[in-house]
């Protein structure tokens, strides 16, 4: 009786009663929502009792036919979020990973005093409610708040943060001549097509001085976050390389471009990963801070379909948005992962990267760097 | 794991995914398809849950105080819910099929969710429905059915600040009786860093001058859009000709949420608000002296706007015999009055008008504005094209109104069709 199969069949039958409670778990709160989230997109749920009850019918694309091919405020309102949001993933992103990069290899010296004191204190926004902080922001950027204050000790009449919904990029238009500025209407030549119901030059608006505290806000909580999986990162190298380097008389800047960047990629994977996923979703300072205002220019994919399901009770076209997201993220994070792709898989070796260690001739005369203590 | 196993593994998730669905389908909140159907009723003593909006503790308080007198009588219990987003409580209410029994709903909602079957259409079973003001049971008629019981109302009045008001030298004589003395008065009034008028920046404040030029945003029926129009156009003109002048400004740009803490704080020394500012004032600016007047009209004569919310009943509530009788008793003179008195707003009922000047005999501003006031638009899929039209007025003054008019012209007609 005691074939190899049967003891095999029962281990297998122990392995699967092991991780039901991951699986039971993971599929009730993650895999069930999405896939009734996919149904009310391709239904006609009016929100009323369950989705998947026996009035609700099947309706096809006809959600994601209107909402994106339907010349409808919908439809702008939804090119309007992509728009901003765009514009935030463009600025957030790079500066929150350059500036947790920084960070992290300011914090990586050994030499340096309290170091577990400012690594704290870089992190501590992170762990901070986005709630409390969202609140302080709103304080801090007030017509007649702090900052404004700061501005006005060196003379600069700072803008209504919150209520100014021109673009940033209509204001430097208007500054070299194109355009008459943000109030005024565009060039006929940009103004007379559109895109998804919104016009060339709605999409060239850049995002509006109220976008930009949202900006600056995500950015100072996130970076801490990084921050902390850069350093994580950093001491995974190990200090022989950089000894090797020091010893070939690399440079500080050397050593950066061509040890610790290309070891560190990784982790850039990961933060740059992580930080196109969140930044698409931004929704809570949204939430609190603007709720889309002023002038639409704070509204996000996220807050939209959130807004349109609950509030306006289209739920079709509110969980169509939401899977449309779901796949500009995707698209995003594919080209992604092309770029940052390993480019010589023949030397998968750790140290063995290409250009990694290269002597630098002539050795230079500056002070060899490593992490000597 | 070799292939087979990852297929099996497959299936096991899909088949639980499956299975979870079908609970989700088994439980069953079909029944009350038809919206009109009333529920079997539940036997004996029941607690009806009932979900308000509030200022704070004590409007709940006073709600718990009121519906005393109808627990004592029926030996039912009522829970006073206070939400903090009602709009989304009863969203999440209405698809778990669980909503409140009786819940506060406000005009602007009141078509999403009669259209989407969330509401009884009860109107037609309560006695005083002739007592009510006509324009209200007509904010809360959807296709043809009345269906649920005004609370209260509200209308725009000038607020006024009256110890910036006499130091600019301002008499009584000189309370703004048309647009050109308002223009007059807000710039006297304007100073540093006050300005004589704060405004909210939406069409539920600029829509008054809208009224006072004579035009509106849709027909009287609401069958068809009047956004487009000289009069409109007349309107808006005059708010960005006031918001030009420097001597009026929105909210946002004086620090301020709303006009009343524009007011309150010494921003503003008028603002247009409703009868709301009163329990305002009363809790964040104790110390603000205020008297509220008629608007001042435009060329086509008086205009101000109102508002409104109505008791809902859900469709899917077991006790929504116990949930009429409920409305039945809050919509009669005495404990209506009670309400309007302690929130500060106008009960619906037209018999109990004399008791409410009677009790605020400085507020007649307010109730004056019953007789000419224009009601929101109650239309299905009309709320995120107010919106939107709201989001443009933002721009005045330097956006161009006409084309705001448009604009709303053409979204309107697109979700009326």
């Amino acid at each position: 009786m005691r074939r190899g199969g049967s003891a095999r069949a029962a281990e297998t039958r122990s392995g699967w009663l092991f991780v039901s409670p991951v699986i039971i778990v993971l599929g009730l709160f993650l895999v069930a929502p999405i896939v009734i989230a996919f149904w009310v997109s391709v239904s006609d749920w009016n929100g009323r009792g369950s989705p998947l009850s026996s009035g609700v019918s099947f309706v096809g694309a006809e959600n994601y036919r209107q909402l994106l091919t339907e010349d409808s405020l919908t439809r702008s309102d939804f090119a309007t979020s992509l728009r901003n949001n765009f514009y935030y993933v463009l600025l957030v992103v790079p500066i929150q990973t350059v500036l947790a990069l920084a960070l992290a290899l300011l914090l990586n010296q050994r030499r340096l005093k309290g170091l577990s004191f400012f690594r704290t204190a870089y992190y501590f926004p992170s762990v901070t409610s986005s709630v409390a902080i969202a609140s302080v922001f709103l304080f801090l950027f007030a017509g007649g708040g702090s900052v404004n204050a700061l501005l006005g000790i060196f003379g600069i009449d700072g803008p209504q943060w919150f209520a100014d919904p021109r673009g940033v990029l209509h204001i430097a238009l208007g500054w070299v001549g194109i355009g008459n500025g943000a109030d005024g209407p565009g060039p006929v030549a940009l103004t007379s097509h559109d895109f998804l119901g919104l016009s060339w030059w709605d999409w060239l608006a850049g995002p509006s001085v109220a976008m930009l505290t949202i900006i600056a806000l995500v950015i100072w909580v996130s970076a801490g976050g990084y921050m902390l999986l850069f350093l994580a990162g950093l001491q995974n190298v190990s200090s022989d390389v950089y000894e090797a380097a020091a010893i070939d008389g690399a440079t500080r800047w050397r050593t950066l471009r061509s040890i610790t960047l290309p070891l560190l990629r990784p982790t850039l994977f990961t933060v740059l990963t992580l930080g196109l996923i969140g930044t698409w979703q931004v929704f809570d300072q949204v939430y609190i801070m603007s709720k889309g205002n002023p002038g639409k220019t704070t509204l996000t994919p996220a807050f939209l379909s959130y807004d349109q399901s609950i509030n306006n009770g289209q739920w079709g076209s509110g969980t169509a948005m939401s899977f449309v997201l779901f796949g500009i993220i995707v698209v995003f994070t594919a080209i992604q992962s092309l770029v940052l792709r390993d480019r010589d898989p023949g030397s998968r070796g750790r140290f063995g990267r290409r250009r990694a260690v290269q002597p630098v001739t002539p050795p230079n005369s500056m002070q060899p760097m490593g992490p000597t203590t | 794991m070799s292939r087979k196993t990852t297929t099996a593994a497959v299936a096991a998730c899909l088949t639980g995914v499956l299975a979870l669905a079908a609970c989700g389908g088994g439980g069953g909140f079909d029944s009350g398809a038809d919206s009109g159907a009333t529920q079997p009723t539940a036997s004996g003593p029941v607690t009806l849950k009932f979900m308000i909006t509030s200022n704070g503790p004590a409007d709940v308080k006073l709600q718990q105080d009121t519906v005393k007198a109808w627990e004592t009588k029926t030996g039912n219990k009522v829970e006073v819910i206070a939400a903090s987003d009602i709009n989304q409580q009863l969203t999440q209410g209405f698809a778990a099929g669980s909503p409140a029994d009786v819940f506060f709903t406000d005009a602007n909602v009141f078509p999403t969710y009669a259209k989407a079957g969330n509401m009884l259409a009860y109107g037609d079973q309560l006695d005083m429905k002739s007592d009510f003001y006509e324009g209200l049971v007509k904010t809360f008629t959807y296709d043809d059915k009345f269906y649920c019981a005004p609370k209260d109302f509200s209308t725009l009045a000038l607020i006024i600040n009256t110890d910036m008001w006499t130091k600019a030298g301002l008499t009584d004589a000189d309370v703004p009786k048309t647009w050109a003395d308002l223009e007059t008065v807000s710039k006297k009034l304007t100073t540093g860093g006050v300005k004589g008028l704060v405004i909210g920046d939406t069409r539920d404040r600029v829509g008054a001058f809208m009224k006072q030029a004579g035009g509106w945003i849709a027909n009287a029926d609401q069958t068809q859009m009047t956004a487009d129009t000289p009069e409109n156009l007349a309107g808006l003109q005059e708010v960005q000709k006031l918001l030009a002048s420097g001597s009026a400004a929105y909210p946002k740009s004086v620090d301020s949420g709303w006009g009343g803490e524009a007011i309150g704080k010494g921003k503003a020394a008028m603002t247009i608000e409703g009868n709301w500012i009163k329990g305002a004032v009363k809790n964040d600016f104790p110390d603000l002296k205020w008297k509220a007047f008629e608007l001042p009209e435009g060329p086509q004569g008086k205009g101000t706007l109102s508002f409104t919310q109505c008791y809902g009943i859900a469709s899917v509530s077991k006790n929504q015999a116990a949930a009429i009788d409920l409305v039945k008793y809050l919509s009669t003179a005495e404990p209506a009055l009670a309400l309007a008195k302690g929130l500060g707003v106008m009960p619906s009922l037209k018999s109990a008008a004399d008791g409410y000047k009677a009790a605020f005999p400085d507020e007649a501003a307010f109730l004056a504005g019953a007789e000419y006031a224009q009601g929101p638009v109650t239309v299905a899929g009309m709320d995120p094209v107010l919106k939107d039209f709201d989001t443009q007025l933002q721009g005045l003054p330097g956006a161009d109104p006409k084309a705001m008019l448009a604009r709303l012209q053409k979204n309107g007609q697109a979700a009326l069709s």
